[in-house]
């Protein structure tokens, strides 16, 4: 069969060759190039020009001819008929349009041409008065932009060369075309991760300066290229619409711009939804979804207006569809992750809408095994987009599942939906295993799955695996499933403590990331939870009390609340608190002693008094607080403070420090008493508050019995 | 007999905004195109004699298989009486100077057909004519029956205006005194402009179909009510609101499905009081569903249908139901069943039933149990259900939402169902009477779109250059057809195609086309007679045709005997372009396709004028025409003015001003030679709206009125040659009678033709359209066609017979439940 296959492209190449070429060997082929480049030599310049047109027609559409003459240095020669004033304007534009015609060819056809520094030479070009030299300049600079290997700043070096191009988009379809298009291929965000969509806005200043899209902004990118939406020419419209798509992902600034623009009377909004109407190209409906996504994201417009939840989503979602080309639905399920991302009553439209969920399982299934041998062509094919469909459909189930538990049972519920996850969190393919990582997190928020099918098909152990040696963004997601995996219900707790999972947890706390040490430390803390005496004690040897008070003197307030919530989960049940107390009891005292005094909102504060309430449920540990004046005297104030929640905590601390059935009760109602809290308790027993009113009373019995 | 006076209150009030219709006028300025002016007139006018005396007796009509025979006897010795009666008013016109404007009597001819509901109608007048202001001329045959129909259900007239009514119908004979009851009841009867009387829309084949209550009062009922629908008026007429819905939902329906002929397969509009369980109510207008039952079982699950079944044109069908109530438990089942599918259930539980439940969400497929399907559903959210008939499936929406396919495979013909089962549980359905949640047009864009690439991706002709060959060849065949030889030539020559015809036949035919389109009837006659000798002969019924067209241009005053009998000067009286033909140019041929449209369902061979009944009632086709006639209008106008005022100057004695406007420019187009096929449409344009430019310049008329159409030219000589005329034409219809049986189409024409002479002025009698040059094309293609026949060509050029068959293809596919004719017309590929 492949036989066969090379037979027919044999066949079919045979002809092309013969046509342009006489049936010689590459020597003469090189022979007949050199020929071409000679005659760019000449001194007569119609001679020149007629070479020109001849090479011109030479390499169209055949690629050896133009790696030939790249080889042969035909390119400075172009460049340099092309700068010269002296040249035909006529000439000029043939030399544009053969360099077009040459990086039109290979990847390495660009980078030899970048070489030679053609971009300036080019752009230098487009300062000449002659139209038609100008489009070919364009045209070729186009072609060369929207190559991937292409450095966009390229572009952005000239700071006059944007307000040019703007000026220029007025002079005729094409350079509104070329402009367009270029524009949309040189903004690319500096901090755009390739492998998923950003959760926090684009910071507007990069370390080059302004970004791409808000220099585009500045020089007036929207209301220039708007009216080009309503163009009569479809490349126009199209590029157009692409140039949007890229300057408003992520961009507040330019989004909030957008929806108050009007071309002809209408409203961008409204351009972009007739833009979504079905009978329009797919290319077309698909960017201009994206564009309205990213306007929504940003705030621009809201979620619940009708042209997002009865417009754009449906649409995007059509886009997943298995009637679209692969590539379409790729980015259709990636778009509509992005919108539906941060909103619940998106997430709930877009499940039930055309058995969405049903629809992305077949992302799974390619390559297909029937394409396998019969069809090389589009095994080729699905096993490009494979990945990357496999990885879209991650995300939008992470999407999708983020809030709604009905919905992530029907994720779940979907055919093979573990194993899929479990598959994609150990394939070769970064991007599909953070999206895994992803999905796996937003299904990891359902207390039930936890508790049935993730320990059914041990998702711990590849997420283990994951976490090992990988990127921070992969640790970042995997570190919270964990947090989610280690909760005390959940059975696969254990098995993870065995693979070592504190270890890497306590290096995760001494993160440079900010993201990493909150979800170390939480996980710590939900592992902590409940947990036995060796576990415990392995956390905090595993931690090492320094790197503690480094994190209970961390600047994020997440941190510190995780880090107090793992120090009162560790701080429970009464032989765990005075084992504790007695190997670290001097060092968690000055800490609480320093949160208690410092500048703190009430949620740490509370949470700190509660540790000292676990402290005081010590046998021993008591003392440490009954012998420390200082301690006493900042519960005493809690007592009385203007907040609820630290009386009721301080409260709770007083309480265990008195309370009856213990040895040497007495001895510390009467200190305490003696420090004046009984008065307060009577106060406190005439608070109009029912949970404030029940502990002071309570507490008030001990001192009766 | 001159009635042509312009005393101010004949003429029309340039922007005031009524049409003071005129008794004796064609129409009036103030419309834009006096066409709806004429159509208005027509409808007040009554068609038959009405002005001679008492009507016929009225007594016990007999039998109506004898009845047409009986009329025609009676008309023998009438008419004999009714010369002389005509002689004396004519006189006396004359000495009034032309004042009165009641019609005179001259033939009575009566139409027995439409004597007992004349006489059982207070109003004859005013209910005949719908036909005749709907269909265009000569359209009665296949009318009729629907005629007799759309009687029926009129409203009686209103009291105030019987009175005037009935002195427009019959104003007494020869009284001075009834010259003012006529206008005045032409004014009464002309209903406001907004209102009533839309210009007969468009038939196409159904648009009448709803019970669209003409607005205003008795009058405007009387007048704008359109043909018969097959559906009749689920409300009385006197609710506003309800109105104002019905119309809506009329217009949604129209546009959403404007393929469905609504007479062959009406659209649901409500659910079925009869097609429903007994457990369930209906109210507001049969809109809303309610449980009635018990609800302990499944078995008191209860159901309803709609009234009608989806028709397959649709392509896309699309209501939706809001629940308004989910009653005790909200056990609702919304989707499609096939007629005599048991309603004591839920839709989905048996063969050939199919619903989405509300309480679990699950779809059920003919089957008692259910598959997920999707979201439940309850108290205010708006279920839509979605019937693709391309593909045959169905899908379900909610609250806007499209939850997926559903069903494959549906059978044809369902109906909208739902069913109920628990106490308390309503329902309300939208069938387009309300703008839907779901934006189902985008889907249907996005269907028309893929139908639509679909034909134009069609792979046409293995072999290169066959496919333009073939459309060269039909190209070629058209031209040669309707005698384009100069055309035809030249394309022949630049594509290397060969002429079937010799130049010399083309030649003749085109000479006899000329003849015929110039109204020379008896010209025509006699060539065809010369060139094919045996063609008449064979073929007695053309002849017939032909000499009652004859007939008709005799009293228009331009056929050949009448015309050296007037004095006129050949030039002024030939009131038609002679083009080659106009008839035929794309946007006109019609009458060609449909024609064939006919041969091609088998039942319209038998007569010739059948064939245009139905091209004149094709509603998009005529509307083409109409719009592209608007369009000349002015360019005529502007081009022209100086040579009318220069006519007038001259005073030469026009029968119609415009006429002669008209050959002038005629003239032009000859010298341009080969440019004829680039006059066609302006022709047929200028050719269309005669009256309109007359009115137009009336001002300049003034002066000239005495001169403008007379009967037979104005003289007294050719009035004779043409009575005498008519009565070798009566006699000839008798001897046919005889030898060929009876011919109602035959008969029917005669009658129309004779009708004429019931006018004082027949040109804006409600038969006067018979008059209108543009009468000429049917004649004129029957006998190219026949001609044609002859030479063993055929009869219809394979343009406009692939074309027919296109369109009858279309209509079959909807017939067999093909859902993609919705999105392919025929005229979508004709520009």
């Amino acid at each position: 069969m492949i036989s066969w296959i090379l037979l027919m492209f044999l066949y079919l190449s045979v002809p092309a060759h013969l046509s342009e070429n006489p049936p010689k060997r590459t020597v003469e082929v090189t022979a007949s190039s050199r020929h071409y480049v000679d005659r760019l030599f000449d001194l007569d310049p119609q001679k020149v020009l007629q070479g020109v047109i001849d090479m011109k027609n030479a390499v169209i559409g055949n690629n050896k001819q133009k790696a030939n003459l790249i080889v042969l240095g035909a390119v400075p020669r172009l460049l340099y008929l092309l700068q010269q004033e002296t040249s035909s304007t006529e000439l000029r534009t043939e030399c544009a349009v053969v360099l077009g015609s040459l990086a039109m060819g290979t990847e390495n056809n660009v980078k030899s041409l970048l070489d030679c520094h053609i971009i300036p030479a080019l752009l230098q070009g487009l300062l000449s008065p002659d139209l038609k030299f100008i489009e070919a300049c364009l045209r070729c600079l186009r072609t060369i932009f929207i190559s991937p290997v292409t450095p966009e700043d390229l572009l952005y070096t000239d700071a006059t060369v944007i307000s040019h191009l703007m000026a220029l988009l007025s002079r005729s379809r094409y350079t509104q075309e070329y402009i367009c298009q270029i524009f949309s291929h040189c903004c690319k965000l500096q901090h755009w991760h390739s492998c998923g969509f950003k959760s926090l806005p684009q910071p507007l200043l990069c370390a080059n300066g302004p970004d791409h899209q808000t220099i585009l902004f500045n020089h007036g990118a929207v209301q220039n290229i708007a009216h080009l939406l309503v163009s009569t020419s479809y490349k126009v419209r199209m590029q157009a619409l692409k140039c949007f798509s890229v300057l408003a992902f992520e961009n507040p600034q330019v989004s909030m711009t957008l929806v108050n623009v009007s071309v002809d009377g209408e409203l961008l909004p409204q351009i972009f939804v007739k833009m979504l109407q079905r009978d329009k190209p797919i290319e077309m409906q698909l960017t201009s979804a994206k564009c309205l996504t990213s306007m929504c994201r940003a705030g621009a417009i809201r979620t619940d207006d009708s042209c997002i939840v009865l417009k754009t989503l449906p649409c995007l979602v059509r886009m997943c569809s298995k009637e679209r080309l692969l590539e379409e639905r790729v980015e259709g399920a990636e778009t509509l992750a992005y919108l539906i991302e941060t909103d619940v009553e998106l997430q709930r439209i877009a499940s039930i809408t055309d058995h969405l969920i049903v629809m992305l399982a077949d992302y799974f299934k390619y390559p297909s095994s029937v394409s396998a041998i019969t069809d090389i062509k589009r095994l080729d094919h699905d096993l490009k987009h494979a990945h990357e469909l496999r990885q879209a459909a991650f995300k939008l189930y992470a999407s999708l599942g983020a809030n709604d538990e009905d919905i992530r049972k029907k994720i779940i519920e979907t055919e093979n939906m573990m194993d899929r996850i479990v598959n994609g969190l150990s394939e070769s393919s970064i991007k599909v295993r953070l999206a895994a990582v992803r999905c796996l997190h937003s299904l990891s928020r359902s207390v039930q799955q936890l508790r049935t099918s993730f320990q059914d098909h041990a998702v711990w152990k590849p997420l283990m695996k994951v976490l090992q040696n990988a990127p921070n963004e992969m640790l970042v997601v995997a570190s919270s499933t964990l947090c989610n995996l280690l909760l005390e219900f959940s059975p696969s707790k254990e098995p993870i403590l065995e693979s070592g999972a504190i270890e890497l947890l306590c290096s995760l706390t001494q993160s440079e990331n900010l993201a990493l040490r909150v979800n170390g430390i939480w996980a710590l803390m939900n592992m902590a939870f409940q947990a036995e005496q060796k576990i415990k004690s392995d956390i905090l040897r595993g931690l090492s009390t320094e790197q503690l008070f480094q994190l209970l003197s961390d600047s994020d307030v997440n941190v510190l609340m995780k880090t107090l919530g793992l120090l009162r989960n560790l701080l429970s049940t009464r032989p765990h608190i005075d084992h504790i107390m007695s190997t670290h009891g001097k060092q968690i005292m000055q800490a609480v002693t320093l949160i208690l005094e410092g500048e703190h909102n009430i949620e740490v504060k509370e949470q700190t008094l509660c540790i000292l309430a676990n402290i005081a449920d010590g046998t021993t540990a008591k003392e440490l607080i009954m012998t420390n004046d200082d301690i006493l005297q900042k519960i005493k104030y809690y007592m009385s403070h203007s907040n609820a929640k630290l009386q009721l905590a301080a409260m709770f601390c007083i309480s265990n420090l008195i309370w009856n059935e213990e040895e040497g009760s007495q001895e510390r109602q009467d200190k305490l008493r003696d420090m004046g809290i009984v008065d307060i308790l009577h106060k406190l027993s005439q608070s109009s508050d029912p949970n404030l009113c029940d502990k002071a009373k309570t507490a008030l019995q001990q001192y009766l019995a | 007999m001159n009635v042509g006076n312009t005393s101010p209150d004949s003429l029309c009030q340039p922007n005031s905004g009524v049409c003071v219709g005129s008794w004796a006028l064609s129409g009036c300025g103030c419309c834009r195109s006096c066409l709806r002016c004429r159509d208005i007139l027509v409808t007040t006018a009554g068609k038959w004699n009405r002005a001679g005396g008492p009507p016929p007796p009225l007594g016990a009509p007999p039998p109506p298989s004898r009845l047409g025979e009986e009329a025609e006897e009676d008309e023998e010795k009438e008419e004999k009486e009714e010369e002389e009666e005509e002689e004396e008013l004519r006189g006396r016109a004359r000495r009034r100077g032309g004042a009165r404007r009641e019609p005179a009597p001259v033939l009575a001819l009566r139409p027995p057909r439409f004597r007992p509901a004349r006489l059982g109608s207070a109003r004859p007048g005013l209910h005949r004519p719908l036909r005749a202001a709907r269909a265009p001329p000569g359209a009665a045959m296949s009318g009729q029956q629907q005629q007799q129909q759309q009687q029926q259900p009129q409203p009686q007239p209103p009291p105030p205006l019987p009175g005037a009514a009935a002195a427009a119908a019959a104003p007494p004979p020869g009284l001075p005194a009834a010259a003012s009851p006529g206008p005045a009841a032409a004014l009464l009867l002309h209903p406001p402009p907004a209102t009533a009387a839309p210009p007969p829309p468009p038939p196409a084949g159904s648009s009448g179909g709803g019970p669209s209550a003409p607005g205003g009062g008795g009058a405007g009922a009387a007048v704008g009510l359109p043909a018969a629908g097959g559906v009749p008026a689920p409300f009385p007429h006197g609710d506003p609101a309800l109105n104002e819905q019905e119309k809506e939902l009329k217009r949604r329906l129209k546009r959403l499905y404007p393929a469905v002929d609504e007479q062959e397969t009406p659209l649901p509009r409500s659910w079925s009081p009869k097609d429903k369980f007994s457990y369930i109510g209906l109210s507001q207008n049969n809109l809303r569903v309610h449980y009635k039952g018990h609800g302990k079982t499944p078995k008191d699950a209860a159901s309803v249908r709609a009234t009608h079944p989806i028709p397959a044109a649709c392509g896309i069908y699309y209501f939706e139901v809001k629940i308004v109530s989910k009653g005790r438990d909200g056990y609702m089942g919304i989707g499609l069943s096939a007629q005599g599918v048991n309603m004591n259930r839920l839709p989905g539980w048996d063969k050939h039933s199919y619903g989405y439940h509300g309480d679990d969400g699950h779809s059920f497929c003919s089957s008692g149990t259910g598959q997920p399907y999707g979201p439940t559903f309850t108290t205010g959210d708006v279920i839509g259900c979605c019937v693709n008939l391309i593909n045959n499936t169905c899908f379900y929406t909610k609250n806007g939402h499209s939850l997926g396919i559903a069903f494959t495979d549906l059978p044809p013909n369902l109906y909208p169902t739902v069913g109920l089962q628990t106490p308390g549980e309503v329902v309300d359905a939208n069938f387009g009477q309300h703008p839907f949640v779901f934006d189902i047009e985008d889907y249907m864009r996005e269907w028309r779109t893929k139908i639509q690439a679909q034909i134009d991706r069609f792979p046409i002709g293995d072999r290169e250059g066959e496919w333009q060959t073939m459309i060269q060849k039909m190209v070629s065949s058209y031209l040669v057809h309707h005698g384009y030889c100069a055309t035809a030539e030249a394309f022949a020559r630049s594509t290397d195609q060969t002429v079937l015809e010799e130049l010399a036949s083309i030649k003749n035919r085109q000479r006899i086309q000329k003849l015929v389109l110039a109204g020379r009837m008896g010209e025509a006659i006699e060539t065809t007679q010369q060139l094919y000798p045996s063609l008449l002969e064979r073929n007695p019924n053309l002849l017939f045709a032909l000499k009652v067209r004859q007939f008709i241009e005799m009293v228009n005053g331009t056929d050949s005997e009448v015309r050296c009998l007037g004095g006129h000067s050949p030039k002024s009286q030939d009131s038609y372009p002679v083009s080659p033909r106009s008839f035929s140019s794309p946007s006109m041929s019609p009458s060609h396709g449909m024609n064939i449209h006919n041969l091609a369902t088998g039942k319209g061979s038998s007569t010739h004028f059948s064939g245009f009944e139905s091209s004149c009632s094709n509603g998009v086709i005529s509307n083409k025409a109409h719009q592209s006639y608007c369009h000349s209008k002015h360019t005529t106008t502007s081009l022209n003015v100086p040579e009318l005022n220069n006519i007038n100057v001259s005073r030469s004695q026009q029968v119609n001003s415009y006429s002669s406007n008209d050959v002038d420019m005629e003239t032009d187009h000859y010298s341009n030679g080969v440019a004829e096929t680039s006059s066609n449409g302006f022709l047929n344009g200028s050719s269309k709206h005669d009256h309109e430019m007359e009115e137009c310049d009336t001002e300049m008329e003034v002066d000239s009125s005495q001169l403008r159409r007379q009967l037979c030219g104005g003289s007294q000589a050719a009035i004779e040659r043409m009575i005498h005329f008519g009565r070798e034409l009566q006699a000839m219809s008798e001897q046919l009678r005889r030898e060929c049986g009876k011919n109602t189409a035959n008969k029917k024409m005669l009658k129309d033709a004779f009708s004429l002479l019931a006018y004082s002025d027949p040109w804006s009698s409600p038969v006067g359209n018979q008059l209108d040059p543009i009468q000429r094309e049917p004649v004129c293609s029957v006998l190219n066609s026949a001609i044609l026949e002859t030479h063993n060509l055929p009869k219809q050029p394979p343009l406009a017979l692939a074309m027919g068959q296109a369109s009858q293809c279309l209509g079959l596919m909807a017939r067999s439940g093909i859902g993609s004719c919705a999105f392919a017309t025929v005229e979508d590929y004709l520009h």
